[in-house]
């Protein structure tokens, strides 16, 4: 992901924690209990989530890893309040009246065409009737950190691909929710893109000490960017594992992948997934 | 080197491929001669008529040359007739095509939007639809008199249906993933038909107003045919029954130059409300 320039730090350890509700952080920003949710296929009951326990401290990074078809996706869409769970609680922390729950990046291209680059990063502000002064001050300032700010005035059919996802990465972060949820932002990015937004999305999180819960089915990219990877499997979706990779911030990938510590964690999230054989999605 | 020749001579034949000299200048000339072409097609067509008739291989009486339609045509500008009939024909379709845009966007939204409203009206609209407008304009004169009111309505309720179809086609073809947006923004569901619905479907909507406007000019046309004593249509049914076949024809061109006004405006009305489709770039 990374060329290696550093060399690896002493005391670097991944382990594997077996409480799936323990957080590296004290208070908490999003908590879920028995979480489930059934649907009607057809006639028949479908069980795509089941009793999901799950505490997200503030500012933390959590990854979801799963394979597709997993049910990573609807949990997220529950999150984010496009669909509603059907069992156990769901509840988030709010700073102040009016702060939005969530927001999401998804994975696909999902700016509009017919709004500019500012226009866009201002809708979620706009949509919830934001204060004027506070929209043009978010605004301006997340155009900045995604680097955008001579494009504020272009429309998406004139940006590429990875410019787009980083207006949809502004548009979710602007919006100020207390929980930030990406579905597998970076996947249809090629792997130089992909290894640029990353870090710039690491930066952003570091400097606005937002909760992120990001949904991937690369081992390596959760390995880079959590504080912890939760291991997801179904249907019905369920966290089987909970890893908390300690490697040193900013992570070297290289080098990080010549320590025994991640050759563990790999074994072990490998055995957290099951079989391969079927999902050809799950990528290293 | 050597031993790659002789293999590929006993394997089989190398076939060539030569490079292309072709840079874009095949493509350039194409543009530049299609260009030409557009301008060009009309003239050389008007042209080809004007020798027809002045080598006498049709009845001038009927078909009259384009020189001898100018002149016509020059006398019924001077006179003020032509405009007289002209700037009725402009209200009429501009009144018309205005309230039943407007009507049919509104209700095409809302039977996109409100699925009860979709469920009850649809079948209801796809049965008049088909109907000729021009059919139940008797009827529309038995409601609203021989005046004015009656050729606006025909005109509104035949632009109305279409946009209706079209603008029901473009909301409920809204993608998914922006309706997700919305919701995951928590956007109202009014301001999402305003924020998401309808610049979505706009592409769709525009498409609409510019059949709306070709088939408001043939509407009006039809009924100015039958029950009107102005208008363009009028000019040319009632030069028709007196034999004055050079205004007949003057009034023929001006609608045809009625129908190209028309597109070249909405060709300004989409660049100024679809600024950021692609083509547009142009």
């Amino acid at each position: 992901m990374k060329p290696s320039t550093k060399g690896v730090e002493t005391g670097m350890k991944a382990h594997m924690v077996d409480a799936q509700k323990g957080t590296t952080s004290s208070r908490v920003s999003m908590e879920l209990r028995g979480l489930g949710k059934k649907f009607l296929v057809g006639s028949d009951e479908f069980q795509a989530l089941k009793s999901i326990d799950l505490d997200v401290g503030v500012g933390e990074f959590v990854c979801v890893l799963g394979a597709s078809g997993c049910g990573k996706t609807t949990l997220l869409r529950i999150l984010g309040g496009l669909e509603k769970h059907t069992e156990g609680t769901l509840r988030f922390h709010q700073e102040s009246t009016g702060q939005p729950p969530t927001s999401i990046v998804f994975q696909e291209v999902s700016i509009f065409p017919w709004l500019n680059v500012w226009e866009n990063v201002a809708f979620g502000l706009r949509a919830r009737n934001a204060p004027k002064a506070l929209i043009k001050e978010r605004v301006s300032y997340y155009i900045e950190k995604v680097g955008l700010t001579s494009f504020s005035k272009h429309f998406p059919h004139q940006l590429s691909g990875g410019m787009k996802q980083r207006v949809s990465i502004a548009r979710a972060f602007a919006n100020d929710p207390e929980v930030l949820l990406l579905d597998e932002p970076f996947s249809a990015l090629d792997e130089r893109n992909k290894a640029t937004l990353q870090d710039e999305l690491l930066r952003i999180w570091e400097e606005t000490g937002k909760t992120i819960v990001f949904v991937t089915h690369s081992i390596d990219e959760a390995i880079y960017l959590a504080d912890r990877i939760l291991v997801f499997t179904g249907p019905p979706g369920h966290i089987t594992q909970t890893h908390m990779p300690e490697f040193a911030r900013p992570r070297d990938m290289t080098a990080v992948r010549a320590t025994p510590e991640y050759e563990m964690l790999l074994k072990s999230i490998h055995v957290g997934l099951g079989p391969t054989g079927n999902d050809p999605e799950i990528i290293e | 080197m050597n031993d790659q020749n002789s293999k590929s001579q006993t394997v089989g034949l190398m076939v060539e491929f030569p490079p292309s000299k072709d840079i874009g200048q095949a493509e350039k000339f194409r543009r530049k001669r299609d260009r030409i072409l557009t301008v060009a097609s009309p003239l050389i067509l008007l042209l080809i008529w004007e020798i027809v008739i002045q080598l006498g291989l049709l009845d001038r009486r009927l078909f009259p040359a384009p020189s001898m339609i100018a002149g016509t045509f020059y006398e019924l500008i001077v006179s003020g007739a032509l405009w007289d009939d002209l700037s009725i024909s402009l209200l009429r379709i501009c009144v018309g095509f205005f309230f039943g845009a407007i009507a049919g966007i509104f209700v095409g939204t809302m039977m996109g939007v409100i699925p009860v409203v979709g469920a009850v009206l649809s079948p209801i609209i796809a049965s008049i639809y088909p109907i000729p407008k021009i059919a139940i304009f008797p009827l529309i004169m038995v409601l609203f008199g021989l005046g004015e009111m009656s050729k606006f309505v025909v005109v509104a309720i035949a632009v109305f249906f279409y946009m209706v179809i079209n603008t029901v086609a473009g909301v409920s073809n809204v993608e998914s993933i922006y309706k997700d947006v919305g919701r995951s923004f928590r956007v109202s569901k009014i301001r999402s038909v305003f924020k998401i619905t309808l610049p979505a479907a706009m592409p769709m909507i525009i498409a609409g107003l510019r059949v709306s406007a070709g088939v408001s000019l043939l509407v009006l046309v039809s009924a100015e045919f039958v029950g009107a004593e102005s208008g363009i249509g009028y000019l040319v049914w009632n030069s028709w029954q007196i034999f004055d076949v050079r205004s007949m024809f003057v009034g023929i061109i001006v609608i045809g130059f009625l129908g190209w006004a028309s597109f070249t405006f909405l060709d300004f009305i989409e660049r100024a409300c679809l600024p950021w489709a692609p083509k547009n770039r142009r």
